[in-house]
């Protein structure tokens, strides 16, 4: 008996996990093809050629430097050693190669992670290793934008639920004739809300992830995080808010002309359980899929969201990288933002094998 | 399939038409044409080049505008008299100057008075004053005293000054000896100065305890119960027989023009007003270009089928996860791109973009009518099939999306401004926002300088819209039941 289960678990678990595994790897070759284009875009003005070889030429410059058995030499000298062992360095590493065989040298480079040298950024801890730098900001991305997609979410699937049931009602109007006003995105919201609460009313900060000085306990430090985060969330929901709400009112809309809702109806099912088994069920699927739409989009629109509050994280640093003109975290937000992307995709795949009965029926 | 066949037989004509029996699509309509109508209006009366002109000129051309100024309009909002700038010009022989030239006996040394006055009536302290210079000289260089003459008779000597050059500008409110001897003024006067007082205050306000504190500086008016006026007072010498001097006085006032002025003294309305066409251009034309491309794309997809399908509906699944925007940033921060150059790469960035998998479903569609089936009988190529039965049937519904992705290119290209990589000439709306956001125009209380901008985007996209949600309802009737 005991067996049985166990095979039977096996079976129903082989197959999501070869899917999974299969989209994947698919994934990962659209990481890396974006990897590519990105070193190819990025060469055609030999960026990437000058940011490996100012990190070779760095390195070399700070061993021999610091190696005792130069430092009685002349200067001149010193250069002279330097850019022979650079020279020397560039052969061995193959870098005198045509572009086409270094551009894989730099793809390996880039799918690792291995993003090389910041030219004038650092980062919190003072390193100015381009994989530092970004990684330390992810997590703050992550948090305001995975907050607001999923506020966002259940935002919209609650008033949604409520529209479709008053649907034709002035309020249903009212979210349909305001709808366009999403076609404005969040951040330039954020000017407005920023003017009205922190410029006028001064109530809310301008900007910022926590105060200066931060406060030491956790909580006050929480809870001034929590300060900053109300602006740019606001703005993020007021621009998704009525096109959201009427779209996924429409969803269930859609969805409560069916027959079986039909048949429920006539079976007298009371409509909390109608609603909840024969409308909200089916309808998830087309509503997570907008939720993962917004989500893959947050990671774009961070970039000027994050500009426009402070924000420390990602968009940030992009913002900081273009205005120094830091060619090396340009190009390593980009591979960065390609494996975001990705990852978030495959997330949301397994979510969906999660709530899509149809997908889970395959594997049967 | 009803609403396929009903869409078919809409022309443009009677498309636009019907938008109109909308009230999303009149408001559209008539934001859109507003928009059209004030391009119109800069291209007519700010030519590109004189546009691009002055929006580089930078300070040579803006020289008697006051920095950071507010518009004019604020004057109603604040309910206050807020200072125009003032400008007495003795070159120009402006009224108010007065000049007059002794020549020294028996040397060729003149002695020189210029008086210029003006009077002053505003609620608020001015921005700033300047003294401009134009001197001829030949031996030594002109040595001049500079007074200031408050209504009330005070008289305050300013500075001592050397002029060394034929055309000189005397920065006299961020002048250092200037500031020393309005301070000293203050101080020997009235007491004090309780914090930093700034000098345009000392030279404007009520000379008692009031003027040591900005809080409580009252403006000392021209008018009142006897009609004075301020007066700049240069007493000097000039060397030489045809040496002369003239002056002229800027007193800057607090707002200007329709939309205010920036931290380079521009008139901000320029960039408003060429903003306008750059944005309906630039969003138009990426709007169109890439629904054309993309519509190609789908109907060879959808018609042909087979490998080709297969390859091109490969290639719009990879196209979905590639980091567009970030790509995007990339590109124009390495390669300074101009705005037509940004929109070849947009192009690029999306031809398989999402757009192809809708319009391919439609393609399907029509693929299976039954006059598709008539010409293939008939014995037409496939490319009299595709341009002159698929593509036209499938245009109509095409359209509201076509019209309702032109804002997402907009805004896009204000984003990039927004970060600093928008064109390198134009004045975009996008750019005065990035230039009032790194200026500290939300610290600083400078609302218009990005509200204005942000409103024109605001406008732009809304009847975008609202022509595309009437124009969708039109075309995709079944959204009329929901």
């Amino acid at each position: 008996m005991k067996r049985r289960i166990k095979k039977l678990i096996k079976m129903s678990v082989k197959g999501p996990i070869l899917f999974i595994v299969k989209r994947a790897i698919a994934l990962y070759l659209i990481v890396v093809l974006s990897v590519y284009i990105t070193i190819v875009i990025a060469n055609l003005g030999g960026y990437v050629d000058r940011i490996t070889q100012a990190q070779i030429l760095e390195d070399i410059t700070f061993t021999i430097k610091r190696d005792p058995q130069y430092r009685g030499l002349p200067p001149e000298e010193v250069d002279r050693i330097i850019r022979d062992t650079y020279e020397l360095e560039l052969k061995k590493l193959g870098l005198d190669t045509p572009f086409i065989v270094r551009s894989f040298r730099y793809l390996v480079n880039g799918l690792t992670l291995d993003l090389g040298r910041a030219l004038y950024l650092t980062s919190d801890t003072g390193s100015r290793q381009v994989k530092l730098i970004i990684l330390e900001r992810l997590p703050q991305t992550v948090m305001l934008f995975t907050t607001a997609s999923v506020l966002n979410f259940f935002i919209h699937l609650f008033l949604g639920l409520y529209l479709s049931r008053h649907y034709g009602g002035k309020l249903d109007k009212l979210f349909i004739a305001l709808s366009p006003t999403s076609i404005v995105p969040g951040w330039l919201y954020g000017l407005f809300l920023i003017m009205i609460f922190a410029s006028i009313l001064r109530v809310l900060p301008y900007g910022g992830y926590v105060d200066v000085p931060p406060p030491d306990d956790p909580v006050s430090y929480g809870l001034s995080v929590l300060k900053h985060m109300i602006l740019p969330l606001s703005s993020w929901i007021i621009s998704g808010f009525f096109m959201g709400v009427y779209g996924s009112r429409t969803f269930y809309l859609i969805f409560s002309t069916e027959d079986y809702v039909t048949v429920a109806k006539a079976k007298g099912l009371p409509p909390r359980i109608i609603e909840r088994r024969y409308i909200l069920r089916p309808a998830l699927p087309p509503v997570i899929t907008s939720f993962s739409l917004g989500l893959i989009g947050s990671w774009g629109g961070a970039i000027i969201t994050e500009t426009v509050f402070n924000w420390p994280g990602l968009g940030k640093v992009m913002r900081d990288a273009i205005n120094s003109m830091d060619t090396p975290v340009i190009v390593g937000e980009v591979i960065i933002y390609a494996y975001l992307l990705a990852i978030t995709v495959l997330l949301l795949d397994i979510l969906y094998l999660f709530i899509d009965p149809r997908i889970r029926a395959r594997f049967r | 399939m009803s609403n396929m066949s009903a869409s078919g037989e809409l022309s443009i004509k009677s498309i636009v038409r019907e938008v109109l029996t909308y009230r999303s699509g009149q408001v559209g309509a008539a934001i859109l044409l507003f928009l059209i109508g004030l391009s119109i209006y800069a291209v007519i009366a700010i030519p590109y080049d004189r546009a691009i002109a002055l929006w580089r000129g930078e300070e040579s051309c803006w020289i008697e505008v006051p920095r950071n100024a507010m518009p004019y309009w604020y004057k109603y909002i604040m309910r206050k008299n807020l200072p125009e700038t003032i400008v007495v010009d003795g070159l120009r022989g402006d009224p108010g100057v007065i000049k007059a030239v002794t020549e020294i006996p028996g040397t060729n040394i003149k002695r020189i008075l210029l008086e210029i006055s003006f009077t002053y009536d505003y609620d608020d302290f001015p921005s700033e004053v300047n003294l401009f210079f134009y001197a001829n000289y030949s031996e030594s260089l002109p040595l001049i005293k500079i007074y200031w003459i408050k209504p009330d008779g005070s008289n305050i000597p300013l500075i001592s000054y050397t002029i060394r050059r034929p055309y000189t500008i005397l920065y006299l409110t961020i002048n250092d000896d200037v500031q020393k001897s309005l301070l000293e003024f203050v101080r020997s006067n009235v007491g004090e100065p309780k914090e930093y007082i700034e000098p345009q205050l000392i030279m404007f306000a009520v000379n008692d305890e009031t003027m040591l504190s900005a809080k409580t500086a009252k403006i000392l008016k021209s008018t009142g119960s006897q009609i004075r006026k301020y007066t700049l007072r240069i007493e000097g010498m000039l060397f030489g027989k045809d040496s002369d001097l003239n002056a002229k006085l800027v007193v800057y006032g607090k707002v200007y023009g329709f939309a205010g002025t920036d931290h380079l003294r521009r008139d901000v309305s320029i960039a408003l007003l060429w903003g306008t066409p750059i944005a309906l251009a630039f969003g138009l034309t990426s709007s169109l270009a890439i629904s054309i491309v993309q519509l190609i794309i789908a109907v060879i997809s959808g018609w042909y089928g087979g490998k080709v399908d297969f390859i091109i509906q490969r290639l719009t699944e990879i196209y979905m996860i590639i980091p567009f925007l970030p790509f995007l940033i990339m590109i124009s921060s390495l390669y300074r791109l101009t705005i037509w150059v940004l929109v070849a790469v947009l192009l690029v960035l999306s031809i398989f973009g999402a757009g192809v998998k809708s319009t391919r479903a439609l393609v399907m569609q029509v693929k299976e009518e039954p006059y598709i089936e008539a010409a293939l009988a008939y014995g037409a190529s496939s490319r009299r099939i595709i341009f002159l039965y698929i593509i036209p049937k499938i245009l109509p519904p095409m359209i509201p999306g076509l019209i309702g992705s032109v804002p997402g290119f907009v805004f896009l290209e204000a984003s990039l401004a927004f970060l600093g990589l928008g064109d390198p000439f134009l004045p975009t709306w996008g750019k005065v926002i990035n230039d009032a956001f790194s200026n500290g125009a939300f610290y600083k209380g400078y609302l218009w300088w990005i509200g204005l901008p942000s409103i024109m985007l605001i406008l732009t996209a809304i009847s975008f819209a609202l022509i595309g949600f009437a124009l969708d309802k039109i075309v995709n009737p079944r959204l009329r039941e929901w």
